[in-house]
């Protein structure tokens, strides 16, 4: 066996409703998340052993172990960089469960960031190190610390905002085709988009994604294991984290390029260990923070060369029937902003077969997190 | 408006700013250039330290314009400029600022549509914060 390729497989997802406001706190949503994975996949909560989770993240596994019920834990995991280690997640589980330190495990994002505060609100604990160099001049929220990074890229290769609405045109449009997207009854116009109001120009407000409460969870168990669930397995068939040389989180402009960020160095690690190729992938679940951030993750994740992203993105390519349909319930743009933890069970789903917007035959699937800072992808897939 | 909350590693650049003077932290032993300051070189792993005087001039390296919702202070500023300057120097070294219209001019004092990727700004200290500025070199 080469280290964790295909030895475990995603058996449950859950999900609460998302919604820019709900009445129950993020421990309870957890909880309901966690339930309704483990439900689908017809495994007991007394059988979970390991946790995975990212940091930004309120319910603690104390909490949630006491309050579901799990069993005895020998695995859990916190991994840094919030929206940056949504796959991490599910790759440390993975990891604990081909090396046999667990048997079920349970990775988890809940959120009350629609209603709730946002935390680089907290200028104060967010001044040293290295916000110092940053928040004084008023580079205060992520949104502009990638707009600067967005402005040198439509400079540097001729891109425009017509490039980035395609971006946010293909994630509404399959929202629109998804009955829990907060954004389901909500089309998006060219012209919307373009007299819509500035956040951080040169991003706009559909440039952002949407600040969701809402909580999910997914179940991972090994190979063999699958077998005996309820639904059928999807394979984690690579899975890498990345944290590129000389890298600074979000500001990554001290670095020698700070258009190529840690979604390269994922990708080196992910590809390496992996059957297939880009060319081979049938659907994408890419983290939409920011519109910006997919055209440097289709680079970085060789899906067009350097430089590229921007016309990768024309003539519907991004769409369903495109060349690479992506984000399809709708994503951080258009679903729900969940740091990223919808786009893994929509992966989930595009590879059941029964996603909202399903691309037929869908057998691989990339899911990325959080682009801009130390991040991590999985390559999924339903072939055994 | 926010003042940085100064590091033991970065309190020189920021005494040195004050004195209208911009330095950079460089490796005592191979001399590299580095930012922002830490305790040792990347590349020879020397704790050695020095502070190296740079010329001032940079170019714009990219800029954005927030809007509101912001924080108070800068709220009331809004639409304001941030710029990335890359040194001449080193141009691998790029300074987070605002570009103004003159030293201790506030952030809002230059209009966004006459900044430029590429144009030629130098540095200036703020008389009154002692934060770093920066200032077209023809205005």
């Amino acid at each position: 066996m080469a280290g964790i390729k295909d030895a475990t497989a995603i058996v449950g997802i859950g999900q609460t409703a998302f919604a820019k406001q709900l009445p129950e706190n993020e421990r309870t949503l957890a909880c309901r998340a966690v339930i309704a994975a483990l439900d689908d996949a017809g495994i007991d909560p007394g059988e979970v052993d390991a946790l995975a989770s990212f940091t930004m993240e309120e319910t603690d596994e104390v909490e949630l172990a006491k309050a579901v019920g799990f069993g005895d834990l020998t695995f859990f995991s916190r991994v840094g960089y919030g929206g940056g280690g949504s796959c991490a997640t599910v790759a440390h589980l993975a990891a604990a469960i081909a090396t046999g330190q667990a048997s079920v495990g349970v990775a988890w994002r809940s959120r009350k960031r629609g209603s709730g505060p946002r935390p680089w609100r907290d200028t104060v604990t967010q001044l040293p190190t290295p916000a110092q160099w940053t928040r004084p001049y008023g580079l205060l929220r992520p949104v502009d610390e990638i707009a600067m990074l967005t402005r040198r890229y439509l400079h540097e290769y001729g891109a425009t905002r017509d490039h980035l609405f395609n971006v946010a045109l293909a994630c509404r449009n399959r929202a629109n085709q998804n009955p829990a997207a907060v954004m389901y009854d909500r089309p998006l116009t060219r012209e919307m988009y373009m007299t819509s109001r500035w956040i951080s120009e040169p991003l706009c407000l559909f440039d952002n994604c949407l600040e969701t409460d809402g909580a999910l969870a997914c179940v991972v168990v090994s190979r063999e294991r699958a077998r005996d669930c309820r639904r059928p397995p999807v394979y984690v068939h690579s899975a890498a984290q990345g944290l590129p040389a000389q890298h600074h989180g979000m500001v990554n402009y001290w670095n020698d390029d700070p258009l190529t960020g840690p979604s390269w160095a994922t990708a080196r690690h992910l590809w390496k260990h992996a059957d297939f190729t880009p060319e081979d992938v049938d659907v994408a679940q890419i983290y939409d923070a920011f519109t910006a951030l997919i055209p440097l993750s289709l680079e970085g994740y060789g899906f067009c060369g350097r430089g590229e992203g921007a016309a990768f993105t024309e003539q519907g390519a991004l769409e369903s029937g495109g060349r690479l349909p992506i984000n399809t319930g709708g994503g951080g743009l258009s679903e729900a902003y969940v740091h990223g933890f919808n786009l893994i069970n929509e992966g989930v789903k595009q590879l059941r077969g029964n996603s909202t917007a399903q691309v037929p035959g869908a057998a691989t699937c990339l899911v990325t997190a959080g682009e801009g800072v130390p991040t991590s992808a999985l390559l999924l897939t339903n072939r055994s | 408006m926010l003042s940085p909350v100064i590091d033991p590693e970065g309190a020189p650049f920021w005494r040195y700013a004050a004195q209208g003077e911009l330095r950079v932290q460089a490796c005592a032993d191979c001399g590299a250039l580095r930012f922002p300051p830490r305790p040792c070189c990347p590349h020879c792993r020397s704790f050695g330290v020095e502070w190296r005087p740079l010329s001032g001039h940079g170019r714009v390296w990219s800029y954005v314009v927030p809007h509101p919702p912001l924080l108070p202070d800068y709220a009331e500023r809004a639409p304001y400029n941030v710029i990335v300057v890359e040194l001449v120097e080193a141009p691998h070294i790029r300074l987070v600022g605002n570009l103004v219209a003159e030293a201790g001019a506030p952030i809002d004092s230059l209009p966004a549509e006459r900044i430029r990727i590429g144009a030629r700004v130098r540095f200036v200290a703020d008389p009154a914060s002692g934060l770093p500025q920066w200032v077209p070199e023809r205005p």
